[in-house]
């Protein structure tokens, strides 16, 4: 068996795989280069292709985003990175209202082929400022690709998909998933947009998650196996194109359905996917369909604090065993 | 100033009065209801739009904000297109999905027109990244009101350029006036681009926006600049909206004689007047005017017999793949 890398590992690695095959690819942000970025995910880059592909900023995020759009618009496929998520506030004229919007109010006339890469999420103790998962921001934006993959393989098979994709892509990489091991990708390893992954199957619960909630679920799915209860588990991978049809599939065969998401249940993903399955999915449930989500509050500092307002193992199999004995 | 042969003297003023035939067109047609919305008019900044576009090549990029009618237009977009786009109708530069505030023509390497302030400003630093990336010698510019220069991404934008060197010039169009505030009354200097310009170690330029060839001179010698490496320019051209700022705006703010003051150096004049001084006859400038007004009507009749856009429209080109799918 190959050795098993790191999700980190694994950022640098499809980023890298990327720059080797196309040569309009490049990158750019704040401390990328001979730095290797903040969380070390552009490790190894600046040494490989140099400052003509690895491109250092001042801490601007309005033209970090706002100058790789510009470039994408005209013939390079930029790969901007935001330091950690919550920053995305600082340039989000540029997610919200620029770049999911110009190909559409100019008729179609231009193509925004880029990727912004961002540290999202919480479980490191960096308080409220640098650590909320903020994956629903993006999802509320027609025109966005909203990618956050939970394992080092998916992360390279996922960039390659966001690189070549010819939509903007927001691509959520999780910081308290940096550390995690998994599998190493193949060459030439792409998973394509929008197509959710059946970790485990299951005929009695589905469990819905996403990045940093799949871990938690899929060792819900193993506690709940041991009392005989058989979860489903998906991994929906991206948030746009949303794998409706994987979700709608496996509730149709369990009947019951918890969806747990790490952003907070105001306005959280869940939501969206919660009406989805109770709209078309309804005469197949013999259960409501839960969210387990976030509190909503900013994130706290302390471990302690933050693990009451995040879903947790506890919650879900607790959830789980009611909706299934009920 | 460079010499200028009556043959450029003639086409500057053929341009600028198509734009500005086009834009009175506008502004009737909002009258009586054919074109909805809202439209911000650039009567009196044609001599920015069409002086930059002469130092420009074809492949060079252009990016506009909401007031972009001129930029367009100068760029190669037709009047009839850009009419046609504010009536909504199929034939319209962006098939009635931008609108007046959202003009485009990418065929053109016009990237378009944004309406959040400011917005467009790192765009133009970005194309200019991408030519060197490329290994072009395409040049970018990024247009921009005064109001413009007091929002972050203006900053952010230009320190960027600098520090990167890019080929890129940023033309503020000063007219006096953000919405309905004076630029002097928010900002802490006089020359709102021009005196920031120094913050990133470049040279401040203030230039007469309404002479279309001082324009033309001041940006091709930026425009060389950049092509030759030597990064971004800031030019600041002084100019004068006749308007106001957009079809609800009466413009009662403006002291009294302030329009006509300023309408005594109409762009259109002043390069009327180089016309005549140059030795171009009373005859042919009237063949042009006459000719630039015949243009202007084909384009409104064309613009106004074209069909709406299609409601499907409504539905396409949200990606690549020109559908609006976001889940299956
Ligand atoms: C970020 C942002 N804030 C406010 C507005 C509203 N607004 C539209 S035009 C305008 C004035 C802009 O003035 P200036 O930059 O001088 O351009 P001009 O209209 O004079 O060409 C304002 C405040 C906006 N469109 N975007
Ligand atoms: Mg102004």
């Amino acid at each position: 068996m190959a050795e098993l890398i790191t999700y980190r590992e694994a950022v640098a690695e499809g980023i890298a795989r990327e720059l080797r095959r196309d040569p309009s690819v490049v990158c750019i942000g704040e401390d990328i280069g001979a730095g290797e970025g903040v969380f070390k995910t552009t490790a190894g880059l600046f040494a490989e292709f140099g400052p003509t592909r690895i491109w250092d900023t001042p801490i601007s995020e309005q033209a970090i985003v706002g100058a790789a759009m510009g470039a994408a618009m005209t013939g390079v496929r930029p790969i901007a990175e935001i330091m950690f998520s919550d920053f995305l506030a600082c340039c989000w004229d540029f997610i919200a209202n620029e770049m999911p919007k110009v190909r559409y109010m100019t008729g179609g006339q231009v193509s925004v082929p880029m990727v912004v890469r961002t540290a999202n999420g919480g479980g490191l103790g960096f308080g409220a400022q640098h650590s909320q998962a903020v994956e629903n921001w993006a999802l509320t934006v027609p025109g966005l690709i909203v990618v956050a993959p939970s394992t080092p393989s998916d992360v390279i098979g996922l960039m390659a998909s966001a690189v070549r994709s010819d939509d903007p892509v927001i691509f959520f990489e999780h910081k308290a998933l940096f550390a995690t091991k998994g599998e190493p990708a193949p060459a030439g390893h792409v998973v394509p947009l929008g197509k959710a992954n059946v970790c485990r199957e299951g005929t009695d619960i589905t469990l819905v998650g996403l990045a940093w909630s799949m871990p938690i679920i899929l060792e819900a799915a193993e506690l709940l196996a041991a009392e005989g209860i058989s979860a489903e588990v998906i991994d929906l991978r991206c948030l746009v194109p949303l794998d409706a049809a994987c979700v709608l599939e496996s509730v149709a065969k369990t009947s019951r359905i918890i969806i747990v998401e790490e952003n907070p249940f105001q306005g959280g993903w869940g939501g969206t996917l919660a009406s989805i399955v109770a709209d078309e999915g309804f005469h197949d449930l013999d259960a409501p369909v839960k969210r387990l989500a976030g509190a909503s509050v900013p994130a706290p500092f302390a471990k302690h604090l933050e693990d009451q307002v995040l879903p947790s193992v506890g919650a879900t199999v607790d959830l789980a065993r009611r909706l299934v004995g009920g | 100033m460079t010499n200028s042969t009556k043959e450029e003297l003639a086409s500057w003023y053929d341009q600028m009065l198509v734009i500005r035939g086009t834009e009175k067109a506008a502004y009737d047609l909002f009258m009586t209801g054919l074109v909805k919305g809202t439209t911000h008019l650039a009567s009196g900044h044609e001599a920015v739009a069409v002086g930059a576009s002469a130092a420009l090549k074809p492949e060079d990029y252009v990016w506009a904000t909401y007031r972009g009618h001129h930029h367009a237009m100068a760029r190669g977009l037709s009047p009839e297109a850009c009419l046609a786009e504010l009536m909504s109708k199929e034939t319209g530069a962006c098939r009635g999905k931008g609108g007046s505030m959202h003009l485009t023509s990418a065929a053109n390497n016009m990237m378009g027109s944004y309406a959040i302030i400011g917005s467009h400003i790192p765009m133009a630093v970005g194309s200019a990244w991408s030519a060197v990336l490329r290994k072009t010698d395409q040049v970018s510019i990024a247009f921009f009101g005064d109001g413009a220069t007091n929002i972050g991404a203006f900053h952010e934008a230009i320190n960027l350029a600098a520090v990167w060197k890019l080929p890129v010039i940023f033309i503020c169009e000063n007219n006096l006036y953000m919405e309905y505030t004076p630029i002097s009354a928010v900002t802490a200097v006089q020359h709102p681009a021009a005196d920031r310009a120094a913050a990133y170690s470049l040279p401040r330029i203030v230039i007469d926006g309404n002479d279309v060839l001082v324009v033309r001179d001041e940006v091709a010698k930026a425009v060389a600049l950049a092509r030759a490496g030597g990064g971004p320019s800031v030019i600041e051209c002084l100019t004068y909206r006749h308007y106001g700022h957009s079809r609800a705006d009466p413009a009662k703010y403006r002291p009294e004689g302030e329009l006509e003051e300023w309408m005594m150096r109409d762009p259109l004049k002043v390069l009327r007047a180089r016309l005549v001084e140059s030795g171009v006859s009373e005859d042919e400038i009237t063949g042009i005017e006459n000719a630039v007004d015949a243009v202007v009507k084909e384009a409104i009749e064309r613009a106004k017999d074209a069909p709406l856009s299609d409601i499907s429209e409504a539905f396409t080109d949200v990606w690549a793949d020109g559908g609006m799918q976001w889940r299956n």
